[in-house]
């Protein structure tokens, strides 16, 4: 059984289709990623699937608990980390452990060893109060609120944002150890490299999917006529290749610049009128793949 | 003109018994982009702080486009630049009138003020948002009306204080050619980010590890001191050795 399964679902605000007709499947225990740009109507996606939000149609289940029926039931079974933080600044880091626990009817003793590796650096300042938290310990104690009721399904919604690279890094190992413990996890994030490290990805603008697949499917259809391109000057790189005529997207990549062609490209004349420039050919990231997918309708 | 943009010796501020920024020395040269990185809690955000004049600091000394940052502060304010990752701007208030305000709050006269909006406008491709409230504008316009309200007084310096957080990355990319835009311009830009890969995108880029600079150079002498190949590498390298726990 599928712990997510979503059938044209839609969500319009006024005149605004936020969510257009998305259809999408998780398989219990899988990592799950949701990606877009910015109102491309991921949170939406989050909000409905947390039953805080119905559906204008279509329909959905979670856990095989239908999504208008059964919310109460499936609410006590789902953890869900909204984007912004949402617990309670004026009440403690063990405060607000508690209240949730207690929310849920359980104890916070009762699930510990879950939530034992992201809690243990709040366990220092348990009288800390939460909105005096830094970003990267606010994302911990939401995290582990989130987590207190053991719950089957979590639903994260761009959970490190503002978080440095190293806490991130760990903040996805602990979402690999609470999958190996069977919770199916739908994260989204702006983060590519985070993107790579799901079992599956859903690419998603304006209110529809555009793409699902595995990193390496996705990342294999990304096309190809990809090139990386450096030199001294980066930024007189970038309008040079710009002006060229059969160079379509350009953009900033690292310490390099990437840019796809269309057949009339020749790399060899290219090598020559850009001289000091060092060009070769490159294999597609995530992160190309969603620069052509978003870039051509904005 | 000054030779430097920014000059900073032995800054340090503690509170309490704790030393958030822990005697910091570096220098910023006018028109370049210099990068702020460092783990949440490193104390990038208190030294900043210090730096636009919002907050004093214990000990040391630094010069900041020209002004004292412990003595002049109020002067610091009007020749820089500050934008933050919450954007802050007034969401009742239209587009015109968001910029009329910052302009108002720097001095400028009404003339100058029409002058440098129509400036923005063109730069940002915004003027048929105008009379727009800016709490229905999509995010990518709010951080580029943000980022029209930081520079319409033509600062010697910006500060921006992590610009693309939650940015997807096409709206980052264009967001840094604005950045590259008045760099070449002269103006000198003090950026922090989480996303390391913009680090390349600067000319020099210093790592704070628990309050103090562990490593400053340019990104590509650094990824040779560290051999990584990338900042992301670089960065893990440098940050490993931190003991504070935020």
């Amino acid at each position: 059984m599928a712990a997510i399964e979503v059938h044209d679902i839609c969500k319009s605000f006024g005149a605004v289709k936020a969510v257009d007709k998305v259809s999408l499947c998780v398989e219990e225990g899988e990592l799950f990623g949701l990606i877009g740009p910015d109102g491309a109507g991921k949170s939406t996606i989050y909000r409905m699937l947390a039953t805080l939000t119905r559906p204008d149609s279509g329909s959905a289940s979670l856990l095989g608990l239908n999504l208008e029926k059964d919310y109460l039931k499936l609410r006590t079974r789902i953890g869900y980390m909204p984007e912004q933080f949402s617990l309670y600044p004026e009440l403690t880091v063990q405060e607000n452990l508690k209240f949730f626990a207690s929310m849920f009817g359980v104890r916070v003793e009762d699930n510990y060893e879950l939530i034992a590796p992201v809690f243990s650096q709040l366990e220092q300042f348990p009288k800390r109060r939460a909105g005096k938290l830094s970003g990267g310990m606010k994302q911990k104690l939401a995290l582990s609120c989130a987590l207190i009721h053991r719950p089957e399904i979590l639903l994260l919604d761009e959970p490190t944002t503002g978080v440095d690279a190293v806490s991130r890094s760990e903040f996805w190992d602990m979402l690999a150890t609470l999958r190996e413990q069977g919770i199916t996890i739908m994260v989204s994030t702006s983060y590519m490299d985070e993107a790579e490290r799901c079992h599956r990805v859903a690419m998603i603008d304006h209110g529809h999917i555009l793409m699902c697949d595995t990193p390496e499917a996705l990342r294999r259809n990304a096309g190809e006529n990809l090139f990386a391109a450096r030199s001294k000057d980066m930024f007189s790189l970038l309008t040079a290749l710009r002006a060229l005529p059969h160079v379509k997207d350009c953009y900033t990549f690292g310490a390099t610049i990437h840019f796809t062609v269309d057949a009339g490209f020749d790399l060899e004349s290219t090598r020559r009128i850009l001289c000091d420039a060092e060009i070769m050919p490159v294999q597609a990231t995530l992160e190309d793949l969603f620069i052509k997918l978003t870039s051509n309708e904005r | 003109m000054n030779d430097k943009a920014i000059s900073v010796n032995r800054l340090t501020k503690r509170f309490g018994d704790f030393t958030a920024v822990d005697a910091i020395t570096f220098d910023v040269l006018p028109g370049e982009i210099f990068a702020f990185l460092g783990a949440n809690g490193a104390g990038k955000t208190t030294a900043m702080r210090m730096l636009c004049g919002l907050s004093v600091p214990t000990s040391g000394s630094g010069i900041v486009a020209g002004c004292d940052i412990a003595t002049e502060q109020e002067a610091i304010k009007k020749r820089i630049g500050y934008m933050s990752q919450h954007f802050s701007l007034y969401e009742v208030l239209t587009v015109e009138e968001n910029l009329r305000l910052f302009a108002t709050i720097y001095g400028m006269t009404d003339a100058d003020i029409a002058r440098e909006s129509q400036r923005l406008y063109a730069m940002l491709q915004m003027d048929e948002l105008r009379k727009v409230k800016v709490k229905s504008l999509p995010t990518g316009w709010k951080q580029k009306l943000a980022f029209a309200a930081a520079i319409i007084h033509r600062p010697e310096i910006l500060f921006l204080d992590e610009p693309t957080g939650g940015v997807d990355p096409l709206a980052r990319r264009r967001f840094w050619e604005l950045i590259y835009q008045v760099a070449a311009e002269g103006m000198t830009v003090f950026v922090t980010t989480h996303y390391l890969e913009e680090a390349e995108y600067c000319n020099r880029v210093s790592i704070m590890v628990d309050g103090r600079i562990a490593a400053l150079d340019s990104p590509e002498r650094l990824k040779e001191k560290y051999k990584a190949d990338t900042m992301d590498a670089v960065f893990r390298i440098v940050a490993a050795d931190a003991t504070r726990n935020e």
